[in-house]
């Protein structure tokens, strides 16, 4: 194959500048399944001959047995990548595609309709500037056209322009058109968008995507190739104050330490006067470093090295900011949540948040509610279902250093991250800070169990296991222990071996002993559980006069009683400190099972079967009960 | 600079920076992948300036599958003296020992056994949890779907079906034990912004992109340099003398050439923008079927 030549009068140089000072436009197709969203991107790709000869070649191929336009091409094979999209028809993830005109270039994030895979289109929306929401002129709004437009509200995406599909298949009529675009207009009005177009299309026969079709005398508005050459879009974002969340700190030798990061948003100068957000330690800045030499500033955008005049502490996470202007610092705020993940969001669960450079572990203090995606109505709620949006707040360990979302995105967005899995779970955006951290005070408030158990984000409480020597009690509780630990937690185990030895190793086995050993025990919970402690209680704990008199003990903590039942037979076999073996040959006395009884709870909270099911396997059940 | 906001091409060099600067404070043991091409260059040059005046703080891999033009030996050799990063090269021994070649097992067996599975060799022998490439979105279907941060799990598998929602530049670079992140700093650049960028820092790429009379031979339409003796030539076919380039560089078999006059960037530049096929032509490996691509990524390739 031979390539044409450039012509050879042509200025590179002019030609080159004029690529590079282009300005960019990122933007997301979404709506509903079948809305076509993919074919208006091959469409747009195609019609700014974008297309090459092997790619039409194969496409031409692939196209066989499908709906095709005038050209004789499916444009959505085009895009959807994945064998699994090209098998079903539908597009899984989000593609990004790339072309230009001679006024911009863009990048086309092409988020998949279905709502199983709103996540998706999240992923999609969170970078971009500018929203085309797809409709069929034939179906009008559908749910997920408005959980797409709540979505894009809430990551704030400002500037939609609602494409009404398919035209061709209403024959073009407008009074179809004008109802879709009054129905959204109505629907939208609060979700704060700035701009809000509205165009008819047929995205497979072209109709008002570069020009205004002939078919459609009646729409007097821009088509949409041009109307996006042409939006202004772009946020000065350098008026704002400004941010440098510090990335990485770079010290090559003794003599140089800097931070390198991106600026978030507004600009630095040398010589500047700056606080750590966190510490409110100042400095000014004495150098901003690039390969390229030092530069005299810096703004929103640049990704440069910052040198301070003196040594203070700033390490990744820290936010460098301007005096009097910095960022709130707190560790509570409410925020809005969009759920991606399987398992719910539940009240006082811990999970680890990440913004910025920083990330800390974090706990939803509260579901505030729900948004209801088709009416934007609240609505209770006491969890977060996957693809639902809610109001929540959440307290963090520790103060961290943001924005209000609505402010500053790069400083405001955050995700929430699952401790044990690592899996993204969450996006969210900051409201506003609840308090600031440094404000508290202990006179505002009497220190009680709640206060204590609030601070360590959890309800305080007492589970109680009872069963046979060997059952597997402290098993269970072990793991039960290491899995609210990971999750952030605060736990302690009391069993016969830390209690035995210690606070009751005056008592023996007698029946009145064994009365006031589980006695002790029950008051020792009390106390821990009023410290804002989850205490798990592992006793034999035989009679049920006396687990009775536990949960009396226990008052108004939340209790449960947890039956390990597994059969004599199988906890003897297992006989884990030999301690059968001893009681049958009669050199213990009075053991639970052998020659004193074990009463089997009559109404247990939860019975667990010791002698079918794996240990990890009874805990993972407990844990989904118990919904710590 | 007079206006506050940047150009498209500072803009994507930032967001290139910020990324290799999140790979290097949160992962153990990173690595990049160098593969000597135009786009290796590109990221090098990116992360010489992510990380300025420190030096670059993890290892450059190449996996040298042994049919490499000689050429990008050299500049690899050249490359990693200059600028004193620390260089690390892998070649699967097994393959070696079994005479793999593209001639006599095919290129997706071949494929398969020096590219795909050296890497994950070289990847688990240097325990690295997190490997940068310099794949871009623009190159291929499956790649236009693919994260910036794209995890892996204990057997270096990608699934496209489960990936992580990944929000603004807010990047979730955790992983369990055994498992591992694949990269793509360049993600949102095209091949002409590669090019621009090249040119407009005057990035050193190897002299196989340029025009020169070079020895070829021609099969089913797709050019073949003779790059050594190990090439089968067929009956009656003799190398002979074209003046051809490279759009993309890999193992010379399997890498068609063009033939073009373009002998520097700007004549590049110019005739990329007349030109109507994609890069990937060139690349014998993706057409061997529709997904291709897909399936080899899921099997560990980059």
């Amino acid at each position: 194959m031979t390539l044409a030549m450039a012509t050879p009068d042509t200025n590179l140089d002019l030609w080159l500048s004029q690529q590079t000072d282009k300005s960019l436009l990122r933007f997301l197709t979404c709506g509903s399944v079948d809305d076509g969203k993919s074919t208006l991107i091959g469409r747009l790709l195609y019609d700014s001959q974008l297309i090459l000869d092997d790619q039409l070649a194969s496409l031409k191929k692939e196209s066989h047995n499908r709906t095709v336009g005038d050209e004789g091409i499916d444009f959505s094979l085009l895009v959807d990548g994945l064998a699994a999209e090209r098998e079903q028809g539908i597009t899984i993830d989000v593609a990004y595609r790339f072309f230009s005109t001679d006024k911009r270039k863009f990048i086309v994030a092409d988020t998949p309709g279905h709502e199983q895979y709103t996540r998706n289109m999240a992923t999609g929306a969170s970078n971009a500037d500018l929203a085309l929401l797809l409709v069929d002129a034939r179906k009008g709004l559908l749910t997920q056209t408005r959980r797409h437009s709540f979505i894009l509200s809430l990551v704030g995406v400002k500037h939609v322009v609602l494409v009404v599909n398919k035209i061709d298949l209403v024959g073009y009529d407008q009074a179809i058109f004008d109802q879709i675009e009054a129905d959204y207009r109505a629907f939208a009005r609060d979700l704060g968008f700035q701009t809000l177009a509205a165009v008819p299309v047929s995205a497979l026969r072209g109709d008002n995507i570069l020009a205004n079709s002939d078919r459609m005398p009646w729409f007097k508005g821009t088509p949409l190739v041009p109307y996006l050459e042409t939006i202004e879009v772009a946020q000065d974002k350098a008026a704002q104050p400004f941010r440098f969340p510090v990335q990485w700190v770079n010290r090559p030798n003794l003599d140089f330490r800097g931070f390198s990061g991106t600026v978030a948003s507004g600009e630095v100068k040398v010589g500047d006067d700056v606080l750590v957000a966190a510490s409110r330690k100042p400095a000014k800045i004495s150098r901003v470093v690039t390969m390229d030499g030092d530069l005299h500033s810096a703004v929103a955008g640049q990704a440069v090295t910052l040198v301070l005049d003196r040594e203070i502490d700033v390490s990744r996470g820290d936010v460098l900011a301007h005096a009097g202007t910095v960022p709130e610092f707190s560790n509570q705020f409410q925020a809005r949540l969009v759920w991606m993940n399987d398992e719910p969001a539940y009240q006082g669960r811990s999970y680890l948040l990440k913004v910025g450079a920083q990330i800390v572990p974090a706990t939803i203090t509260d579901i505030k509610f729900r948004t209801n995606v088709n009416t934007l109505e609240h609505v209770a709620a006491n969890k977060l279902d996957l693809n639902e949006v809610g109001t929540v707040t959440i307290a963090t360990d520790r103060a961290i250093a943001f924005d209000p979302y609505a402010d500053n995105p790069l400083t405001g967005g955050f995700i929430l991250i699952d401790r044990l899995s690592n899996a993204t779970l969450a996006a969210g955006t900051i409201s506003f800070g609840l308090r600031r951290a440094q404000n508290l005070t202990y006179q505002s408030f009497d220190v009680n169990r709640q206060v204590r158990a609030e601070q360590k984000g959890q309800e305080a409480q007492i589970v109680w296991f009872t069963g046979l020597s060997g059952s597997g009690k402290s098993t269970i509780a072990n793991l039960l222990e290491k899995r609210l630990t990971a999750e952030g937690r605060h736990c302690y185990i009391l069993d016969g071996d830390n209690v035995r030895h210690g606070l009751n190793k005056d008592l023996g086995f007698t029946e009145a002993a064994r009365v006031e050993n589980i006695r002790r025990v029950a008051e020792v919970a009390k106390l821990m559980a009023d410290a804002g402690l989850i205490v798990l209680v592992s006793f034999i704990s035989p009679f049920e006069k006396e687990r009775h008199l536990a949960r009396e003990i226990a008052g108004d903590i939340r209790f449960t009683e947890v039956y390990v039942d597994t059969p004599l037979s199988v906890a003897e076999q297992r006989d884990p400190k030999g301690l059968y073996a001893k009681a049958r040959r009669g050199e213990i006395k009075n053991f639970t099972g052998i020659d004193s009884p074990f009463e089997v709870p009559s109404a247990p909270d939860v019975t667990l079967h010791g002698g079918q099911e794996e240990p990890a396997a009874m805990a993972d059940k407990l844990h989904d009960w118990l919904k710590i | 600079m007079t206006s506050t906001r940047l150009t498209h091409l500072q803009s994507l060099e930032a967001e290139s920076i910020e990324i290799l600067r999140e790979v290097a404070a949160s992962f153990e043991r990173p690595v990049m992948m160098y593969s000597i091409g135009k786009d290796s260059s590109v990221l090098l040059h990116l992360a010489r300036k992510a990380f300025f005046p420190s030096k670059i703080p993890f290892p450059l891999l190449h996996v040298d599958t042994t049919f490499k033009f000689k050429e990008m030996i050299a500049f690899r050799d050249r490359t990693a003296e200059e600028y004193g990063f620390d260089l690390i090269t892998h070649t699967n021994q097994d393959g070696v020992r079994d005479g793999i070649n593209p001639f006599d097992h095919g290129s997706s067996r071949y494929t398969d056994i020096m590219k795909t599975a050296a890497l994950r060799q070289a990847l688990n022998a240097g325990r690295y949890d997190a490997a940068i490439g310099g794949a871009r979105r623009d190159e291929e279907k499956s790649r236009a779907k693919e994260r910036v941060f794209s995890h892996r799990n204990a057997s270096h598998a990608w699934d496209p079906k489960n990936q992580r929602p990944e929000l603004w530049r807010t990047f979730n670079t955790r992983l369990n034990p055994g498992e591992s992140m694949r990269i793509f700093p360049i993600s949102n650049w095209t091949e002409l912004d590669v090019w621009t960028y090249i040119y407009d820092q005057n990035i050193p790429i190897v002299p196989l992109y340029f025009a020169k009379p070079r020895p070829v031979v021609e099969r089913s339409g797709t050019l073949i340099m003779v790059d050594d003796e190990r090439l089968p030539l067929e009956p009656g076919e003799a190398p002979r003398l074209e003046t051809v380039r490279f759009r993309t560089l890999g193992c010379y078999p399997l890498t068609g050439a063009i033939r073009s006059d373009a002998a520097d960037l700007p004549s590049i530049i110019m005739e990329m923008q007349a030109s109507r096929t994609s890069e990937r032509e060139g690349r014998l490996i993706d057409s061997d079927s529709v997904g291709s691509m897909e399936k080899k990524k899921q099997e560990g390739y980059f």
